[in-house]
């Protein structure tokens, strides 16, 4: 059967054909999807794990037991599963044991570039990479055989426009679920050092062997294919920017990689001694350039492009085959230009007005990953620093350390449910235990909001929405020491105001939880028709109602507000913040 | 199907479609519909995305490409048959991507973006007309108002199918094989089918 799937759920597919019993994963753009998808075959054990290491760990554990495993994460997720990821790379695997991790060149929903190749080589891991849905499946399940017969885990790199592009892919039955017998194996999986350096020896001797069977087509080891073409321009590419090459180039020889760690050498030699010009299209990094420059081999990469962004068709055109530019009907030149139009928090988020708050408090804010970041967007700029999952709060305590605790009075730690449940609590008893005199804040919007929705610890369903445990909040920010916990309803933002200043006071960790549900989530009893409405008379234009960034509230000509009744979801955030009672909730229509 | 049939039903041989709107507005349902669209006709199809941050209100786009073999999911400036666009501004900002001969489609609901409520930046006014006057006879340029037809029939939610009609008036696509794709796109909530059937009428109707 033929379907056409989203990369991320062709993954999903691949990994239910090839028999996959556990996928445990944390949410990242552009990964969600696949363990999303996966939670759709029933016999598959999906979970939203609490971070990345939490969820490579419990693959490792369902591979060593014996069944095949996976988890999927992105760029920077892999960062946080680096620990075990390069100890796996020593213990082997029993079941088939697949990391997927999926780059964001271009940044669309991230907060760096990075290029996941160099934890292949660093971590001495077999990595593939697909270029379309189709492959997508059939390299997930080829993951799972390398990975059983070369007993290693397999990475499989993805790249935004790959897991989120649809294509065709043709589908099968799926295998059975094999657990294998377990057996006990110290020398294995026992790594401390006795053992470990008998390991490393099996790693090395493992890559060569990849290495080597990677670089004979017929084996199909690297999934490598080679598009013959004229002997004046070779192209060796791989994943999206194979695509891209094709449509620009639809002529010219191509060697396109399949396994791109360890890379085929003995093919590469023969490949380049059959062009005049070899040319490497890779998208970031001078990953696959600079091996193929320390075999002796002389090619062109990163002098032609960037390192920056994406490829595009064009940019390849522009370098490699100008005399075919397309001609565009409207010239952007001939055209104003068109405003932005940046992300925005959502009309009816219940956390928003808390931003207006901080900054009308002027305060320092260490901000976290999540749809809060938008909070540093103007009018509010209400954010100082966004480094990564759960650093908000060691940031905070890095502040009050240098300062002697002065910073402290402003300065407010800002972080969601989910990423503090995901590494916020590490920072958060650290700080505690440290003697910080930090604020810090949790935007519970009761959901993993940004990535899509999706359950946590906290949220009391699991991923497939079946009822879960959930872990309060108040109950972990006081069982490690938290002195002072107050619960605000963050509508209510003159409230929230006050209650932040106070606790800024206080000489020792306090936390607010600021908690209402994401407005998108379906709570099946909207306010609908119930949209605010404007009284003329009452306004007087002075424009805070303006400042809550609100989609469904613009300003008219009168620079008075004007309601989207379409848009607006009666949150009331709007009517709070009106010091002349202009604005109120309306009727529900008839 | 041969490869002269198919090519015959396309205006090229590899059909470009752009969908741009805002967040929220429908584009990535309407991305999917015409990848079934393609399945059904028998075409290779890809069809990319935008999740994420800027799904939060900003601006997002869609690119759809049929034919015998697609190989880049991505839409370049000046390659685009058809660019659909749900909203003016972002009309205005994505019009560089269709090619000389293309058409394009505006629904001519305006979304305020930051920015401009912020007062900062003005909302270009008379956007269909600058862009009209901008391509000249390189391009056709049709505006309708899909909001308002799909209000009257009771959900703005509608708008992108409205859209997906006007846009199957300038396609070689039965019109039988738009249908059976919003049958098959709805099938999970077969309520929606009959106001989505109408809608894609409509929109037919707008765009003649």
């Amino acid at each position: 059967m033929r379907q056409i799937l989203l990369g991320n759920e062709a993954v999903a597919r691949g990994a239910y054909e090839a028999g996959v019993k556990v996928i445990s994963s944390y949410p990242g753009t552009p990964s969600t999807e696949i363990t999303e998808a996966a939670a759709q075959y029933e016999r598959i054990h999906c979970e939203w794990a609490t971070n990345e290491k939490v969820g490579a760990e419990v693959a490792i554990g369902a591979s060593i037991r014996g069944a095949r495993a996976m988890t999927c994460m992105k760029h920077v997720g892999l960062n946080v599963a680096a620990d075990p990821l390069f100890t796996a790379s020593y213990t082997g695997i029993s079941g088939g044991l697949v990391f997927i991790v999926a780059d964001d060149p271009g940044m669309h929903s991230s907060q760096n570039e990075q290029d996941s190749r160099h934890y292949a080589r660093a971590a001495k891991l077999p990595m593939l990479e697909p270029s379309d849905s189709s492959e997508c499946r059939a390299f997930v399940m080829k993951a799972f055989e390398l990975s059983e017969r070369y007993d290693t885990p397999v990475l499989v790199r993805l790249q935004t426009r790959v897991a989120h592009s649809r294509s065709i892919v043709e589908l099968s039955d799926p295998s059975d679920i094999m657990i294998k017998p377990y057996t006990k194996d110290m020398a294995k999986y026992v790594m401390m050092p006795g053992m470990a350096v008998k390991r490393h020896v099996v790693v090395e001797k493992r890559m060569e062997a990849l290495e080597a069977d990677s670089s004979a087509p017929a084996s199909g080891v690297g999934l490598h294919e080679e598009i013959d073409g004229p002997s004046d321009l070779g192209i060796i590419t791989s994943g999206a920017a194979y695509q891209y090459v094709r449509e620009a180039l639809p002529d010219a020889s191509v060697l396109k990689l399949g396994m791109i760690w360890p890379l085929p050498e003995k093919l590469i030699r023969s490949f380049s001694q059959k062009v005049k010009r070899l040319v490497i299209v890779e998208e970031l990094d001078p990953f696959i350039e600079n091996e193929i420059l320390a075999m002796g081999i002389p090619c062109e990469g990163k002098a032609l492009f960037s390192k920056n962004g994406e490829y595009t068709t064009a940019m390849l055109r522009a370098v490699l085959a100008p005399e075919t530019l397309p001609d565009s009907a409207v010239a952007s030149a001939s055209l104003p230009a068109a405003p932005g139009r940046p992300p925005v928090m959502c009309a009816g988020c219940p956390h928003k007005g808390l931003f207006m708050a901080l900054s009308r408090l002027k305060a320092q804010v260490m901000g976290d990953i999540g749809c809060y970041t938008l909070g540093a967007l103007p009018p509010t700029s209400a954010m100082d620093t966004c480094v990564c999952m759960g650093a908000s709060i060691g940031m905070a305590h890095g502040f009050d350390k240098a300062t002697d605790a002065i910073d402290s009075k402003k300065t407010v730690a800002v972080i969601g449910d989910s990423t503090f449940l995901h590494s916020g609590i590490t920072n958060l008893i650290n700080a505690v235990y440290n003697q910080s005199t930090i604020t810090v804040m949790i935007l519970d919007n009761s959901i993993t909001g940004m990535t899509g929705h999706q359950q946590n610890a906290s949220t009391g369903k699991d991923i497939r929405l079946n009822p879960a445990p959930a872990v309060s909040l108040e109950a972990l920010c006081e069982s490690v020491g938290v002195r002072s916990i107050r619960v605000i309803d963050p509508v209510d933002t003159q409230g929230a105001q006050r209650v932040i200043k106070e606790e800024l006071e206080k000489p020792f960790v306090s936390v607010i939880i600021a908690r209402m549900p994401c407005a998108l989530i379906p709570t099946g009893k909207g306010p609908k028709g119930k949209a605010s409405v404007v009284d003329k008379e009452r306004c007087t234009a002075c424009g805070q109602c303006i400042r809550i960034m609100c989609p469904a509230l613009t300003a008219g000509p009168d620079k008075k507000p004007v309601i989207d009744s379409e848009t607006c979801n009666s949150c009331g955030l709007c009517v709070n913040v009106c010091a002349f009672g202009a604005l109120s909730i309306g009727e529900v229509e008839a | 199907m041969t490869e002269k049939d198919m090519n015959a039903r396309l205006d090229s041989p590899c059909m470009s479609i752009v969908l741009a709107g805002v967040g929220g507005q429908g584009t990535l349902v309407a991305g999917k519909l015409l990848g079934t669209i393609a399945m059904k006709t028998g075409l290779d199809v890809k069809v990319s995305e935008v999740h994420g941050m800027s799904q939060r209100g900003g601006s997002v786009i869609t690119y759809v490409r049929m034919g015998c073999k697609v190989f880049s999911p991505i839409i370049d400036e000046g390659t685009a048959d058809y660019c659909l666009c749900f909203e003016s501004l972002e009309a205005l900002r994505w019009a560089p991507l269709l090619r000389n001969g293309g058409t394009l489609i505006i629904n001519n609901e305006k979304i305020r973006p930051l920015p401009v409520l912020l007062g900062k930046e003005q909302y270009p006014e008379r956007i269909a007309d600058t862009l009209k006057e901008a391509a000249g006879d390189r391009a056709r340029i049709i505006e309708i108002n899909a909001k308002d037809a799909a209000l009257s029939l009771g959900s703005v939610k509608a708008v992108n199918i409205v859209m997906l009609g006007a846009l199957s008036v300038h396609t070689n696509i039965p019109e039988t094989v738009w249908e059976d794709s919003i049958r098959e796109t709805f099938s999970g909530k077969p309520k929606l089918i009959p106001m989505n059937l109408e809608a894609f009428r409509i929109g037919r109707d707008l765009a003649k």
